[in-house]
């Protein structure tokens, strides 16, 4: 496999230094081929196994996704939607759910807690639990409504793309066990060029709109699909359309954050030209004396 | 499997149908998702409900549960009609031009030779015309009115589209797209596969379903090629291999057959399983009966099977009966007459028919033994769990012994896959307690009786006392010990005819070429001789190498028969012994021998022009689009209705289910009809879980937790039931309450006009393990199976639903 070990930081949350790098590292990629995907769950075990994930045995709630929902023990899941096409012939749409790993993560724009989350050099978004303050920004903060945050510890979690896995040259755990080839592993051009293979299979096979998801909204994803109906993500299961970083995010890390630094530059400027004109705020012997009737009317 | 799971990457059309391969066999759907992407193969999946395996197909058809034979005689129908077959493959391979007997003929929906009181048929009129020189007559030209292909043609000619869409629900549209398809691959360098499981075995009619699609693929030379093939996909690791060496009550080890109580001797045995061909100059490995079946005692027997005492056939059980089928046993249990049962791998109470008969019969054992890595529901048979196992334990007597068992990774051993494949592997674990191996439990129990009948005498303890067993360790033989016993070897010096030494005493045998009838060689399955040889251990090989790319890998492992990994490979080449795909040849004649990258299923060394036919199976040398008398309900395959079924048989209606199927007189009983329960039940596995094992493991129960049945959008509406609500899901012998999944991947088809509608359950829940308690599909499933192997139809029978109230926890 490549160099794709690296655990060079690239961003951190909350800090606007990171360390140089002295080395180049390419991106990494998942593709989740969803054409080839037969709803197996292989990979959803899989990450279980890997990452020592239990979650509680559950119901039968209407549909083949179990558990219902991501929580911080299942960090994948296999989503299932029945989708019939304007001439009411049926696809059954099924999609890897998980962290996209976006290019520019808003999880990690948005959490306020200093290394709670990183990105690494090869483009792998990563919680580091020993940071995380349980605030819950880097929920509100995702535009794929991916991480949870657990009652038991107050942390986030969600999918590492196996981090610990690939820093040692092996690919992650729900690659290795998927059964079809539907989720791949590799640089992130290679995998898009290998999508574009798929994508004109797919299309001579009459998916006249089918294609790769990467979405610019948050720089490109290193997890990416290919949907057969690439112009309409929402039909998987509410896959964004058109994802972007919340616009609350966005304005409290960004157009707030040098409104917020000049409102403190401001007050101590303000301060300082008040103590300039103003001179310090002195006791005067009428508040001494006020204040020893209040603590001798406080004795017994 | 005639081919390999690697093989389908070859096709250039898949159908599944009969089968949900995504669903229940994931890992070898890769070769499918292979074959669509190499080889822009085309997937067409035809099932009642859409599956996961529609969910990546090209084209989907429904098609109500039962009907399989309707819609491919429609098939062949088209393919006739259009002229969508290949002509010199059916000319020369298949017995299309064959001439039929007089007195044969079908007439509605019968066969000649039925008797109504036997509920059986006379089959002397299903077969040949003979001619002077006592071979089959035939017509080349395929002009004769009685040639195999015309009568084809007339059967088959009810079947038309209209009649395919009134009988199967299919719409007309669908059916001729898939038809389409499949005629694609008539082409002589097109392959289509076919692959099916439990979805065509699980019904009375199983073995025709199977037939009916056999000759499809006869009709577009799809047999015998790379890409082709008629492809099983078995259920179980290793439920091949248990095949394989015996597991049908009726057969032994190699797929030789118990006598019956009316051959007494040896001779009448081997009377009428000796060869005759019935054109001239075939060749059959039949024709070898003898040589395998003295081998097979000599193994069994040793020195105790010699000439004089016919090789001790008189210790050979004699069947009276056609089988002793488990459905057969459940029988005789509930009457009482069986009471002792062992019950190895295998946990009844979940997964035959008509749970509460299966837990009345096993009530009325004196003992039960169960041999089992995990906890069955079968073991603990006479647990009161209220609805989901009401019983009464203080009226059971039956004495309950679990012995568990190791499981794979545990042991060292060979499990046969769906390729035939014999795959060594390699102990990864201890067993936890005191679990012992089944060698070890089934030496004990053999150890014991021996020791008792030494002591004791009865009746006739010979075949006991005379059992070789001169194994290394006789406590617990092993796996590699029980391996060379079944390739087998030489018992004395082996000469031939010039006197030359062909194999030493004791040598472990290259194949069952060198197997013989006069006692000088053993083997304990013939069809296993080549997996431990001189030359070691040939199912542990792991060399990938694969010869053009083409899945072969013929030195991964070892597939039976002799390595072979392409069943009636010859028929890949033409007549004239050229490759009918120049792109995917697997052996081609070069003049002087057969080569190619697979060991030919033919003389290798037999001319072209000698004209033997590359089924070489068979008498005729030819594959059979007529079965003469070989399936108990008619040479050609015929449409007929489930058991339960909501509508008459369209085609014949005096004749609706299968007439030779057998049922028992309380079975009958508890037949249901329409007006109570007016859908169609049809059951199935989820890939999440494997049968009724993985539920004991936590991942799997995450991953699918809890019961339920799938009903269509439509009669959810009907009903009044919401998606995830109770329901109580009834049929005649039982009722369950579970969760109801109203989902559009079922639909109601129009069936002669009538809307009809399929309920779908999983199989997987019961009252033990990690996943939430269940019933178990088997409450609802009537006692009935196929005419020829008996199966259970669990696939199509009658059930009703409504509402059901919450259960109390």
């Amino acid at each position: 496999m490549a160099d794709f070990q690296s655990l060079d930081v690239l961003r951190r949350s909350a800090s606007t230094e990171t360390t140089p790098q002295i080395r180049a590292h390419p991106e990494v990629a998942k593709l989740i081929d969803v054409s080839r995907c037969i709803g197996c769950k292989a990979c959803q075990a899989a990450c279980m196994e890997w990452n020592d994930l239990r979650d509680d045995v559950g119901y039968f709630e209407g549909s083949y996704n179990n558990p219902g929902d991501l929580d911080p023990s299942t960090w994948t899941l296999m989503r299932f939607t029945e989708w019939e096409d304007p001439k009411g012939n049926l696809e059954w749409l099924i999609r890897k759910d998980g962290c996209m790993h976006c290019a520019e993560p808003g999880c990690l724009e948005a959490c306020p807690s200093p290394g709670a989350i990183v990105q690494y050099a090869n483009g792998i978004v990563d919680f580091i639990s020993e940071n995380c303050i349980g605030c819950g920004y880097c929920v509100k903060g995702c535009p794929f409504n991916i991480p949870r945050i657990s009652q038991a510890d107050h942390k986030a979690y969600k999918c590492t793309l196996c981090s610990d896995r690939v820093a040692v040259g092996m690919e992650p755990a729900c690659v290795k066990a998927c059964p079809t080839g539907a989720i791949l592993f590799g640089t992130k051009s290679d995998m898009t060029a290998w999508a574009g293979e798929r994508v004109e299979d797919l299309k001579s096979r009459g998916f006249d709109e089918a294609g790769l998801y990467d979405p610019a909204g948050v720089g490109g994803t290193h997890v990416m699909y290919v949907l057969h109906h690439a112009d309409t993500p929402s039909i998987y299961a509410g896959l964004p359309d058109q994802p972007s970083i919340s616009p609350v995010v966005q304005a409290w890390k960004g157009v707030m954050k040098p409104i917020a630094m000049a409102g403190l530059a401001f007050t101590a400027v303000v301060g300082f030209v008040h103590w300039m004109v103003a001179g310090p705020n002195e006791v005067q012997p009428e508040d001494e004396a006020r204040g020893r009737d209040v603590l001798n009317e406080k004795q017994p | 499997m005639t081919n390999t799971w690697q093989d389908i990457k070859n096709a250039n059309v898949i159908l599944v149908m009969g089968g949900n391969a995504a669903e229940a066999h994931p890992c070898g759907f890769k070769w499918v998702v292979e074959a669509k992407m190499h080889n822009h193969a085309r997937l067409v999946v035809v099932d009642p409900r859409f599956t996961r395996t529609a969910s990546v197909a090209d084209l989907y058809a429904p098609i109500r549960p039962g009907t399989d034979i309707a819609f491919l005689n429609g098939v062949m129908r088209y393919l006739i009609g259009k002229d969508a077959i290949q002509h010199e493959y059916v000319a020369s391979f298949t017995n299309a031009s064959l001439i039929v007997k007089e007195g044969f003929g079908f007439q509605d929906g019968l066969f000649s030779g039925f008797s109504p009181e036997k509920n059986d048929y006379d089959r002397s009129s299903w077969d040949y015309e003979l001619g002077e020189d006592g071979f089959v007559k035939s017509d080349p030209t395929l002009q004769h009115p009685r040639c195999v292909y015309n009568l084809l043609k007339q059967h088959v000619d009810r079947y038309t589209p209209e009649m395919v869409e009134r009988v199967c629900g299919t719409p007309q549209d669908k059916f001729l797209a898939v038809c389409e398809l499949i005629a694609t691959t008539a082409a002589p360098d097109k392959a289509l596969t076919s692959m099916y499981a439990l979805g065509w075995t699980q019904h009375s009619v199983g073995s025709q379903n199977i037939r009916a699609m056999a000759m499809v693929q006869l009709l577009l030379g799809n047999i015998g090629v790379a890409g082709g093939g008629m492809n099983a996909l078995r259920g179980h690791s290793n439920i091949q291999g248990l095949t394989d060496v015996g597991l049908l009550s009726n057969l032994m080890p190699g797929y030789l057959n118990l006598p019956k109580d009316s051959e007494p001797s040896f001779a009448d045995y081997m009377k009428t399983r000796a060869f005759r061909p019935l054109r001239p100059g075939q060749t059959s490995f039949w024709q070898n009966y003898g040589k395998f079946i003295v081998s097979l005692q000599k193994s069994n027997y040793g020195a105790v099977a010699t000439a004089d005492n016919d090789w001790a056939y008189d210790y050979l059980p004699k069947l009276d009966v056609p089988t002793y089928d488990i459905l057969r046993a459940f029988e005789l249990m509930a009457q009482g007459k069986i009471n002792g049962y062992i019950c190895q791998g295998f946990n009844p109470l979940q997964s035959f028919p008509n749970k509460k008969k299966i837990r009345a019969a096993l009530g009325k054992l004196k003992f039960l033994v169960v041999m089992d890595p995990l906890e069955t529901e079968t073991a603990s048979f006479w647990q009161n769990h209220g609805d989901k196992n009401p019983s009464d334990p203080s009226k059971i007597a039956t004495e309950v012994f679990v012995l568990p068992t190791t499981c794979f990774a545990e042991e060292d051993g060979s499990l046969t896959n769906s390729s035939r494949w014999l795959q060594w592997h390699w102990k990864a674990a201890d067993a936890p307690g005191e679990a012992k191996s089944d060698i070890a439990i089934m030496s004990g129990l053999f150890r014991r009786m021996r020791a008792m009948y030494a002591k004791d005498g009865g009746a006739f303890p010979d075949p006991i006392l005379n059992l070789t067993w001169n194994y290394t360790n006789p406590i617990e033989p092993g796996p590699d010990e029980l391996a060379r016993e079944m390739n087998g070897k030489a018992l004395v010096e082996v000469k031939d005819a010039s006197g030359a030494v062909t194999l030493r005493a004791g040598q472990l045998l290259d194949g069952f070429a060198q197997l013989r009838d006069d006692g000088t060689t053993a083997s304990g399955c013939w069809i296993y001789s080549g997996c431990w040889t001189e030359r070691g251990n040939m199912m542990a090989r792991r060399d990938a190498t694969d010869p053009r790319d083409q899945g072969l890998a013929p030195n991964w492992a070892f597939a039976w028969p002799v390595n072979r990994r392409i069943l009636y490979n010859r028929a890949s080449a033409d007549p004239s012994g050229k490759p009918w795909n120049p792109a995917k040849p697997l052996i081609q004649w070069n003049g002087s021998a057969w080569s190619g990258i697979d060991v030919p299923d033919y003389g290798p060394a037999v001319k072209p022009e000698a004209g033997v036919g590359p089924f070489i199976m068979l008498a005729e040398g030819m594959a059979r689009l007529f079965a003469r008398d070989q399936m108990r309900e008619g040479p050609y395959p015929e449409h007929y209705e489930p058991f339960e079924s909501p509508v008459p048989n369209l085609l014949h209606p005096k004749v609706g289910p299968n007439p030779v199927a057998r049922v028992f007189a309380g079975d009958r009983a508890d037949f249901g009809t329409a007006e109570q329960f007016p859908y169609v039940g049809t059951t199935y596995r989820l890939t999440e879980h494997f049968h009724f094992w993985t539920k004991h493991a936590k991942i799997n129960a995450i991953l699918q937790p809890e019961e339920f049945i799938e009903i269509s959008e439509v009669l959810a509406k009907e009903k009044g039931i919401a998606q995830g609500e109770w329901v109580r899901l009834s049929s005649n012998r039982g009722f369950v309450v579970c969760k109801a999944y109203v989902t559009k991947r079922l639909k109601p088809m129009l069936v002669d006009g009538k809307p009809i509608h399929t309920i779908g359950m999983p199989i997987h829940w019961g009252f033990t393990g990690a996943a939430r308690k269940g019933f178990g599909a088997n409450v609802l499933t009537p006692f009935v199976g196929d005419a020829n192997a008996e199966t259970p139809e669990f696939k199509a029978f009658l059930v009703n639903v409504e509402k059901a109230a919450v259960p109390v926890a």
